[in-house]
């Protein structure tokens, strides 16, 4: 049932027009299919990504103008006019991505609305664009010698493409890169530390919601066979993202669900406003202003959560199919020998203007070592581990890692040389299962691109990615959770997930942000036998930690620092002696 | 091109500079303390002229209603609320009158004193009253629930309370524009340039408004929490900062400059209902050039964008919106060159 359903759908959608349905409908559905491309692209970008453009409705304008032009005026085929357009939409997407990606978010979406307006007043002034009245007697499309003049003729093309791209747009969400994707909004930290470049993705996906905004306008210039300036104006760019934010933003189906509720509330609002108030107006934009406010103070997730819980009663959701079980492993790296020197922290040194956080620390870690580095608050602690892993830069000092020496470089080229990290503040994308956070470890240990993704081509190497990331999550003993969505786990599961995350990596040293901190006294212990089975193993790890009871059992050497200065080096034993470190605990007598 | 008509268009750029200025400030302002990046700032514009333009017609305009209206729905929804937290009657009574009590008198007021045709200084008062209440009221029914919301969240309301207000903007005051007359009809001329008082007016209520913020902001106690709210909603609360009332009274300043410059403004240009819009993203160009955080560069901005328009429209008359929009990018290219930086939200 579950696989007949949707396939039924699907059969039904192409033999509509077979069907004596009203020409009005096959209308409509046209519309919506080209919508629903558009509201596509948001979706990524602004639901999965968190980025926003009100610009869209320019990019459909590009790919619509392009075509027109190319097919009226030069008399080219409409399939070279789809090219073109997307060629151009492409240089004018990297440009902005260029421009704005790099800042904040929210100048992104101030970009596209300037773009947008310039773009509609280029479009009303430009003689050769036919100003304000556009461009018209754009020819049909052809295909195989058959012309799709009619609506009911483009209709199946335009719901090939719309279904392709979501399909397209689904399987991306659920690949490597897809789960880059969804780090963007929220976990940037995280996804570089696991060595994603973000601002790489973002403009991955900055262009594709513009691409496919683009074949939308491709296919509405051959649909109207008529363009001009005001469906591609900034009012439009909105009206899409509404349709994105109604549909469920973050949702590949909600963008049709969105497109159809938009384009069905327009049309009944068109006629059925004035005739209820009785006078002209644009009431439409009226109700669509306030259903936009209202939809996302009390239903911020949009329609289509509520249409899967409502189908969830009949069919619940299947847990992802096992079918890695023979995938050949990832590739690792060569391990360290037992004592050699990992990791060279030389005479390093933090300032934040006068304020002097880490002052010429050096200590070292050799393989297979566990060491600790502990301190009251406030000691640099963090601020030396943020030094360690290229969080923040270095005032003066060295960090060698594996004899390389790594001060400088970005979290994403430290990752790449085998350190990785977990965060003291657990950092994780709370809607995907255990096992795709944990997969996102194996980022650098894998290669499948955006293409690759979206056409399926991807899946021998998901399957030894889940092979790996099962496997890591065996290791620490949270393989019976490996379902579950991470943000729905209890904080201490979260904290052992992050190291099988960082584990999945292939590490060579990891390092480990406080993992003890707001852990109940259980979820401690658990945590402490899996680091000393990590030890028995033969890992190498950094612990950073001020929960003095729990490094004591687990190191072989501590550092201990206070007010940003180290105060003494060496085994537990030794530290727990030192009259130093009692005085820096508990504060000495006067 | 001569100096004579360099000197008249740069007049002319400065003088509308300084009323975008005006609305770069009143984004800054929304923005730096709520977070919302405020699209209707502009709606407030159309609202001001208008009301103003229907007042010396004698009509009743639509915006009275409207505020009555919003007043109403804002006693309703903070009496819901206030019985649901289940707290004292008399308590919750009080609360709703507070809050609604003002807009209702303005409204009443004005209702009354439409008709009479005052004199134009009254006409102007009582329009910035009207309009000035609505600021406050649209913060409660589209922001105060979402005050925690992330900027991405806040902008798509904006820009959902940005298409109601339009809408209705065009239910108000129908398609048609309208002019106000001449607020001071004398006329200066210094060598080749002619002042007209009304562009003294414009400039000098600029100043006035942009130290007065700058004063306020920098010096008074309240601005500066106002400021402590914009870094740190729950630390400011700890510090008995009420957010919800910052967050008011910045709506209430916006829609008091939205106002205030529609009515500076439309001696000068004709304002169609929707106009707001254009002329609000003008301000808001002048807002992004400040990185949205500074008020002298706002205005500095502001000045920059009134001045490019202005030759722009003397050399390419057709394609001043497309050189004033698309000048943004070069700013976005300065700003991200010169403080690269994202954060995890």
């Amino acid at each position: 049932m579950r696989k007949i359903l949707p396939l039924l759908g699907l059969a039904l959608l192409f033999a509509l027009p077979l069907l004596p349905v009203p020409e009005f409908w096959i209308t409509q559905l046209n519309y919506i299919g080209m919508f629903a491309l558009v509201s596509l692209g948001l979706v990524l970008l602004t639901g999965v990504g968190g980025l926003t453009s009100f610009g869209q409705a320019a990019f459909v304008g590009l790919g619509a103008y392009t075509t027109a032009l190319l097919s009226t005026r030069y008399g080219l085929s409409p399939w070279l006019g789809l090219f073109a357009g997307l060629l151009i939409t492409l240089v004018v997407a990297l440009v902005l991505a260029w421009l704005t990606l790099r800042m904040s978010g929210h100048y992104l979406p101030l970009a596209t609305i300037a773009w947008a307006l310039a773009l509609y007043y280029s479009m009303g002034n430009m003689e050769f664009l036919g100003k304000y009245d556009g461009i018209s007697g754009v020819p049909p499309l052809e295909l195989f010698g058959f012309s799709l003049q009619s609506g009911r003729a483009i209709y199946p093309l335009i719901w090939l493409i719309a279904v392709l791209a979501a399909f397209g747009v689904r399987n991306l969400l659920d690949s490597r890169p897809g789960r880059a994707i969804r780090a963007l909004n929220g976990a940037t930290t995280m996804a570089e530390a696991m060595g994603v470049s973000t601002f790489r993705y973002k403009v991955i996906i900055f262009v594709l919601a513009a691409l496919l905004a683009s074949v939308s306008g491709w296919l509405f210039a051959h649909f109207q066979r008529t363009v001009n300036p005001s469906p591609f104006a900034l009012k439009m760019g909105i009206e899409y993202l509404f349709m994105a934010v109604v549909g469920g933003v973050g949702t590949v189906w909600g963008a049709f669900v969105g497109a159809g509720v938009f384009k069905i509330i327009e049309d009944e609002l068109k006629e059925l406003l004035p005739a209820l108030l009785g006078s002209n107006g644009n009431f439409e934009i009226i109700v669509l202003g306030i259903v936009l406010v209202l939809i996302i103070k009390y239903a911020p997730k949009g329609l289509w959560p509520y249409v899967v819980s409502a189908g969830a009663r009949w069919w619940p959701a299947a847990p992802r199919a096992r079918d890695w079980a023979d995938a050949a492993p990832l590739a690792a790296r060569d391990k360290p020998q037992a004592g050699e020197l990992l990791l060279d922290v030389d005479q390093v040194r933090k300032q934040f203007g006068g304020l002097v956080a880490v002052n010429d620390v050096s200590f070292q870690i050799r393989a297979r070592e566990i060491v600790g580095l502990i301190g009251p608050n406030g000691a640099g602690k963090s601020t030396t581990f943020n030094l360690v892993t290229g969080v923040l830069g270095l005032t003066s000092g060295k960090v060698s890692f594996r004899g390389q020496s790594v001060g400088g470089l970005s979290s994403r080229e430290i990752a790449r040389r085998g350190m990785s990290r977990t965060f003291q503040h657990v950092k994780m994308i709370a809607d995907m299962t255990v096992l795709e956070n944990v997969a996102l470890g194996g980022y650098l240990r894998s290669g499948s691109g955006t293409a690759r993704a979206m056409l399926r081509l991807d899946r021998e190497e998901e399957k030894r990615l889940f092979k790996e990331a099962e496997a890591q999550l065996q290791r620490i003993g949270m393989v019976a959770q490996m379902h579950e969505l991470a943000g729905n786990l209890a904080l201490g599961p979260q904290r052992l997930m992050e190291i099988a995350r960082a584990l999945c990596t292939d590490p060579a040293l990891l390092l480990l942000d406080e993992p003890a901190a707001g852990l109940r006294l259980k979820e401690k212990q658990a945590l402490a036998e899996v680091l000393r089975q990590l030890k028995r193993e033969g890992m190498s790890i950094l612990l950073v930690e001020h929960d003095m009871e729990f490094v004591m059992g687990l190191t072989d050497r501590i550092v201990v620092m206070e007010f940003g200065t180290k105060l003494i080096e060496g085994t537990p034993d030794v530290v727990q002696a030192s009259p130093e470190v009692m005085a820096a605990y508990l504060g000495t007598e006067h | 091109m001569d100096f004579s008509i360099a000197s008249i268009l740069l007049l002319d750029g400065i003088t509308n500079g300084a009323i975008y200025a005006l609305l770069g400030l009143a984004t800054v302002l929304v923005f730096t303390v709520t977070r919302v990046i405020f699209i209707p700032q502009g709606e407030f514009v159309a609202f001001g002229a208008l009301t103003l333009a229907g007042l010396q017609l004698g009509q009743t305009p639509g915006t009275i209603a409207f505020l009555l209206v919003m007043a109403g729905l804002v006693a309703m929804l903070d009496l819901v609320a206030g019985l649901r937290d289940g707290k004292p009657a008399a308590k919750v009574a009080l609360a709703v009158l507070r809050a609604a009590v003002l807009p209702v008198l303005i409204g009443l007021v004005a209702l009354w004193a439409a008709p009479l045709k005052l004199p134009l200084v009254a006409q102007v008062l009582l329009t910035l009253a009207v309009v000035t209440a609505m600021g406050p009221l649209v913060y409660r029914l589209a922001y105060q629930s979402l005050a925690d919301a992330s900027v991405l969240v806040l902008l798509i309301v904006s820009v959902g309370v940005h298409f109601a207000l339009t809408g209705l903007g065009l239910v108000f005051f129908g398609a048609e524009g309208s002019r106000n007359p001449s607020f001071w009809d004398a006329s200066f001329t210094v060598g080749p340039l002619l002042f007209s008082g009304q562009t003294l007016i414009m400039l000098m209520a600029s100043a006035a408004l942009i130290v007065g913020l700058w004063l306020f902001f920098e010096r008074s106690l309240y601005g500066k929490a106002l400021r402590a709210t914009a870094v740190n909603r729950l630390g400011a609360r700890l510090m008995g900062i009420s957010s919800t009332a910052a967050g008011r009274l910045s709506f209430t300043m916006a829609a008091f400059i939205g106002a205030l410059s529609g009515i500076l403004i439309s001696p000068t240009t004709t304002i169609v209902y929707d106009s707001g819009f254009l002329i609000g993203l003008k301000g808001f160009v002048a807002a992004v050039f400040a990185g949205l955080a500074s008020y002298p560069g706002a205005a500095l901005g502001a000045l920059l964008v009134g001045v490019l328009e202005s030759f722009s429209s003397f050399w390419a008359s057709a394609f001043k919106e497309v050189i004033v929009f698309a000048a943004i990018l070069p700013v976005l290219l300065w700003r991200s060159l010169r403080d690269p930086h994202s954060e995890d939200h």
